[in-house]
């Protein structure tokens, strides 16, 4: 498929490997014991094996086959998971698991090369050092028509709201990342609150995440707000700002809901470590609601397992199913989904404010408050619109993306706090995409894109865990932004769904498990020969455009020739 | 009693409620919403009635339908429920295929379009496009009188070899007299696809005609030096029949066979699997893991996957070795069906299409009599019987067009459209047990034949991304046999359920957009042939007058606004035009609670609670 695309472009292969070779020079010299074996071969399930010349370089396993025309393998050592190694004689053999769930085979003569290969895979894939990562090496070689790194800023996305209300201003309390080191500099806060308020709130919120402005519902008003769970602890603290602060969300003799992502038992058990919820009394004018999203650790092991069970050759049926429901994949992706529709719904339907949050409102809360907003806003299903809504509500709102994503589902080392919470969203918006298919200007191509990207990227976009770290990094300097390469017209056309008809109305999924399907794209994305569906994909694509642009263009045009010529006829006659 | 007003429809997946008029017609049950929407369900189609027990609002009545759908009414009065409830059961039971509505449907044809409508499809003919007769394989009259055996058709085709007395002999010696023949020639490798019944072995009995009959079909074969026999059924199963005189074909008698028995359930398992399946996806508030574990413990997609690859093996032994296969399981009308077909499917592209489809239903089903009228219980008859073998080969079939969406020519549309007409005996296709009672009820001449309504409509079960060059390079499919690669068919087995269904379909806009690329296309060429007769000067005035308004109006029609399938189901969520009311439809089932002091808010079948 187009699992190497975004690496290998149409440059020539010597080219690329000597700039490789010149960083290896540099950094990674002496971790690469071999650089070059002849004579390896490469095997995939369902494609023709590969046999050539593997290199290593800093930052790519290359595998080509020196012949023109042929498909090469690039592969970045980030995006390596995990290796196996086995040994048949002097026949060596690698098993590469991949953080995009993929595994290949390559099988190397010689025990000393094999070796050597695979240590050095281990330590290049594993590297700690962020400065040593690919995105700082990487230059591009395509036209950076539009930068990502200033496509979507906070200043542009409050200029929208602005243009719908007045009660809302933008508060650089945070400019420093001294008040919440999680926040971005800038953020939307009620128009009558000041910053002094907004500080002692942040003391009162778990990571200094005091309620923030997450979406204005332009239809009714109605706003939806996220942060960190309430340090009530157990001795149930108050914080008068806190209560001013979200009070000010809400119209007058109006209530509110708050949606708070943990089970009542799993909420109070955080009282006893200083966090806790919002009581009654103190918010009389707010009505709880608890729902069971799970912790990240559990998602992890969720991943895991389902993994395993899309692995399993076995050819029984009870063993798959019982395996798929083991994992609990399937319902942590309900789960979520009825929480943002609940979510949606108190703002659409009831019209009533929501402040989201769970514990830390890192990851849960944002699962939560962009899915609804993917149900409520039609700009969220646009693609740059989408690119948006992760930038903002993931990205900005400080979901700590280099932490959750170090590991995907095959790694040996012990999880520290790996978890797919990200790609449980992107599950989910799939599950939406599924339903309305002709609702969303992009395929589910982008949402495994941005899968990938997430786990191993040559773009600065998914590093590091927050703004602040970002700009530490200087990522916008010294690195390429993913929507930079997203945001060309060539890739939009792929990314594109060529179905999508703007709708305007609210989108409610079914959230029925026989709704709810396995996304193959991803999970049994290398379990099958995908040639045959994308070419009926491609096929549906044909008739869509043939119709779209050729046949309507032809009819056009025959249309005017033949309006002309009537026009020009009588004179044709009278001559 | 004809109707009974003010009777309200529950929705089945949530608390939402529709009142109208319910009617009671000859044929049909009639439920007519106040805004004048209309809920038909033939009484064919009705498999129970239930009255549960009385509550404030009314006394429900619960109605399971063989289509799947399931319909819930409270009837304010109980008296009226009661009417309605042993009205129903009355009409219900037929007695007599007489009583089929068959009989009495009249779609406005003349005489000449029925009879034309029943010689569409030709077996005769369809054994010729396989190469039979040919110098290895003929026809033979043995059964031209229903006197060898009454549940095979008349047209028989066995090896030359195998003279009268062998397949007299052999046909004794077989359970209900179903002898081997054949029903699907592989020209490429000259091997056949054989059926019979099971052999009436017992312990030790043999019998040495049956031998012949084998060694024929053998000897008709170049290939190979020995026959596949293949039975269907789990091992267990044939020794147990050994004991009612019945069993298995004992290798050391039959000399040039290879013996294999591939394990798919009998009929009693698969109609409890799949009542199992329809409890378990019924309930509502069902969880992810309830319904994972409830397809698991049902095992319906496990014997979706048995039959499969049973009809994998049979294809392997046929393609790759060239080697023919004898298929049976106790009376060769179910498992047997199930395999010869599903094996047929994967071998020859022709039966991919809709056409072949037909065709293949007709030989492989139709002709070689399984029992759709025990099976999908026509006639009030014994429930033992009943089983949903024909359902679970078209959910095979639908299993495949998943794996090879461009394989084939027809959509799960038609899949649907057949099942909902196997059980509305509102053709005569499917009616009784095997053709020889089908002539004595001489349908042909008093019914109307599906696949002529089918074949007319045609355009809407095509498969947009059908492509015909795929049987080049794929003439034998080789599907996946991972259990992830079989999935719960809810367009089946929800296909009423609405609230289940993406919202929009891919199919139907795809559909409806490579309709209006055909028309299109002649618009273009209509445009074309003008410009070029102005250009050239041939035309006169007055034809242009006249062709100009046709063009400009088919033009309009370029994106047709009427939904292409006119039938009251919902197969894939809705079309753009009933988005709308579809989103009303919600609104209304999330109406905002006057008081919110309890809140109990709700959303598609998850429950929060406060």
């Amino acid at each position: 498929m187009f699992l190497c695309s975004h690496f290998i472009l149409t440059q020539p292969v010597t080219f690329l490997v000597k700039h490789q070779q010149r960083c290896q020079e540099m950094e990674f010299a002496e971790l690469i014991k071999t650089p070059r074996v002849d004579g390896v071969v490469l095997r995939r399930p369902f494609l023709p094996t590969v046999e050539g010349t593997l290199c290593l370089t800093g930052h790519h396993l290359i595998l080509s086959s020196r012949q023109d025309n042929t498909e090469e393998l690039w592969l970045l050592h980030a995006n390596i998971d995990a290796i196996e190694k086995r040994f048949v004689g002097s026949l060596g053999t690698i098993i590469v698991k991949c953080k995009d769930l993929r595994v290949i085979q390559l099988d190397i003569p010689g025990m000393e090369e094999c070796l050597n290969i695979a240590s050095s895979i281990e330590v290049l894939s594993t590297l700690d050092s962020v400065s040593l990562m690919y995105p700082f090496f990487y230059r591009p070689m395509f036209q950076v028509i539009e930068d990502g790194w200033k496509s979507f800023l906070p200043e542009d996305a409050f200029k929208d709201l602005e243009s719908m209300t007045e009660e809302w201003r933008l508060s650089d309390v945070n400019k420093d990342y001294s008040v919440c080191s999680s926040y971005p500099p800038l953020v939307a806060v009620p128009k009558d609150v000041d910053d002094d308020t907004l500080r002692k709130a942040a003391a009162f919120r778990h990571g200094g995440r005091f309620p923030v402005l997450s979406y204005y519902h332009k239809k009714n008003g109605m706003v939806m707000m996220r942060s960190g769970q309430p340090l009530t602890g157990t001795n149930g603290r108050r914080c008068k700002e806190d209560e001013k602060l979200i009070n000010a969300t809400l119209r007058a003799g109006k209530r509110g809901y708050i949606i708070d992502t943990r089970t009542v038992s799993v909420a109070q058990q955080a009282k006893a470590r200083g966090g806790g919820f919002e009581s009654e009394a103190n918010y009389p004018q707010w009505r709880r609601i608890h729902k069971a999203i799970e912790r990240s650790s559990i998602l992890q092991e969720s991943l895991i397992k389902l993994v395993e069970a899309c692995n399993d050759q076995s050819h029984s049926m009870d063993r798959w199913l019982s395996k798929l429901e083991a994992s609990n994949w399937q319902t942590h992706v309900k789960e979520i989904l009825t929480t943002a529709c609940l979510a949606a719904q108190c703002i659409d339907r009831e019209g009533a404010s929501v402040l989201v949050h769970g514990t830390e409102g890192t990851d849960s809360t944002l699962q939560v408050t962009s899915l609804a907003q993917i149900i409520l806003d039609p700009a969220c299903r646009t693609i740059q619109g989408f690119q948006a809504l992760v930038e903002r509500e993931w990205l900005q709102a400080g979901h700590p993306f280099q932490q959750r994503c170090s590991q995907s589902a095959y790694s040996n080392s012990k999880p520290r706090c790996e978890a797919p919470v990200f790609l449980l969203f992107l599950d989910c918006v799939w599950q939406i995409l599924r339903q309305f298919p002709c609702s969303f200007q992009f395929s589910q191509h982008f949402l495994v894109l941005l899968f990938e990207h997430t786990y191993a990227s040559q773009f600065g976009t998914f590093m590091g865990n927050s703004a602040s770290e970002r700009s530490k990094l200087n990522l916008s300097q010294k690195t390429v932004s993913l929507w930079s390469w997203v945001n060309r017209p060539q890739e939009v056309e792929r990314l594109s769904n060529p179905l999508y008809e703007a709708n305007c109305l609210v989108i409610w999924p079914s959230v029925a498990p026989q709704s709810l399907l396995l996304w193959e794209g991803v999970f049994l994305r290398w379990k099958r020969s995908s040639r045959c569906l994308d070419e009926a994909y491609d096929e549906m694509v044909h008739i869509i455009q043939y119709n779209n642009k050729e046949l309507q263009n032809k009819v056009n045009n025959l249309r005017r020739q033949l309006a002309q010529l009537e026009t020009e006829e009588p004179l044709l006659q009278t001559p | 009693m004809d109707h009974v007003e003010q009777v309200r429809l529950l929705e089945r997946f949530s608390n939402k409620s529709t009142s109208g008029t319910l009617h009671l017609t000859a044929t049909h049950l009639i439920f007519v919403e106040s805004n004048n929407t209309a809920t038909t369900i033939l009484h064919h189609h009705i498999a129970s009635v239930e009255k549960l027990s009385l509550t404030t609002s009314g006394c429900p009545l619960v109605i399971q339908c063989r289509n799947f759908r399931v319909v819930h009414f409270v009837v304010q009065r109980e008296r009226d429920c009661h009417d309605i409830y042993s009205s129903l059961l009355r009409l219900l039971r037929p007695v007599s295929y007489d009583e089929l509505y068959a009989f009495s449907y009249n779609p406005k044809q003349n005489e000449q379009q029925r009879e034309e409508g029943w010689q569409l499809i030709d077996l005769g003919a369809e054994f010729e496009r396989m190469g039979v007769p040919c110098d290895r394989w003929q026809l033979t009259d043995v059964n031209r009188d229903y006197k060898i055996c009454e549940t095979y058709p008349r047209d028989l085709y066995v090896p030359i070899t195998a003279s009268k007395p062998i397949i007299v002999g052999s046909s004794k010696f077989r359970s209900k007299g179903r002898f081997p023949v054949l029903t699907y020639f592989y020209q490429e490798k000259k091997a056949a696809v054989c059926r019979c019944s099971q052999p009436l072995s017992g312990f030790s009995a043999r019998c040495l005609e049956d031998e012949s009959m084998l060694q024929a079909i053998s000897k008709a074969n170049h290939n190979s030096r020995f026959v596949y026999v293949m039975d269907t059924r789990p091992k267990l199963n044939a020794m147990a029949n050994r004991a009612a005189g019945k069993g298995y074909e004992n290798e050391d008698n039959y000399s040039n066979i290879r013996f294999q028995f591939v394990g798919i359930e009998n009929i009693h398992v698969m109609r409890t699997s799949l009542q199992k399946l329809l409890e378990v996806v019924g309930s509502r508030f069902l969880s992810v893991n309830d319904y994972l574990l409830g397809l698991e413990s049902c095992g319906w997609l496990r014997h979706v996957k048995a039959v499969v690859d049973a009809a994998i093996f049979l294809t392997k032994a046929v393609t790759v070795e060239g080697a023919s296969v004898l298929v049976h399981c106790s009376d060769g009308w179910d498992r047997t069906a199930q395999v010869c077909s599903l094996g047929a499917l994967l071998m020859d592209p022709y039966y991919r299409t809709i056409k072949g489809f037909m065709v293949l239903i007709e030989k492989d089903w139709i002709s070689f009599g399984h029992k759709f009228a025990d099976r999908c219980d026509q006639l009030d008859g014994d429930p033992k019987e009943v089983s949903p073998v024909f359902t679970q080969f078209l959910e095979c079939v639908w299993q495949l067009t998943e794996q090879f969406p461009q394989a084939f020519e027809f959509s799960e549309w038609l899949l649907l459209q057949i099942h909902e007409h196997v059980h509305s005996c509102q053709y005569g296709n499917f009616l009784a047990n095997n053709q020889r009672r089908r002539e004595e009820l001489q349908l042909g001449d008093r019914t109307h034949s599906l696949w002529a309504f089918l074949l007319r409509e045609q355009q809407n079960y095509l498969n947009p991304a059908y492509c015909p060059t795929y049987a080049d390079t794929h003439p034998v499919l080789e599907p996946s046999t991972l259990p992830c690669h079989f999935k719960f068919w809810r367009n089946m087995y929800h296909q009423f359920d609405r609230s289940m269904h993406p919202r929009q379909s891919v199919l139907k806009n795809v559909l409806t957009l490579k309709e209006s690329n055909c028309q299109l296309e002649d618009t273009i060429k209509d445009l074309e042939t003008v410009s070029t007769c102005i250009k050239s000067n041939f035309i006169c005035h007055i034809q242009m007058v006249s062709r100009y308004p046709v063009l400009t109006t088919s033009a309009c029609l370029a994106f047709p606004t009427d939904p292409v399938l006119t039938t009251s189901r919902t197969v894939e969520g809705s079309s753009g035009t009933e988005r709308k009311e579809s989103y009303s439809d919600l609104q209304g089932t999330y109406g905002a609670k006057a008081e919110p002091a309890v809140v109990s808010l709700e959303f598609g079948v998850a429950r929060m609670t406060c």
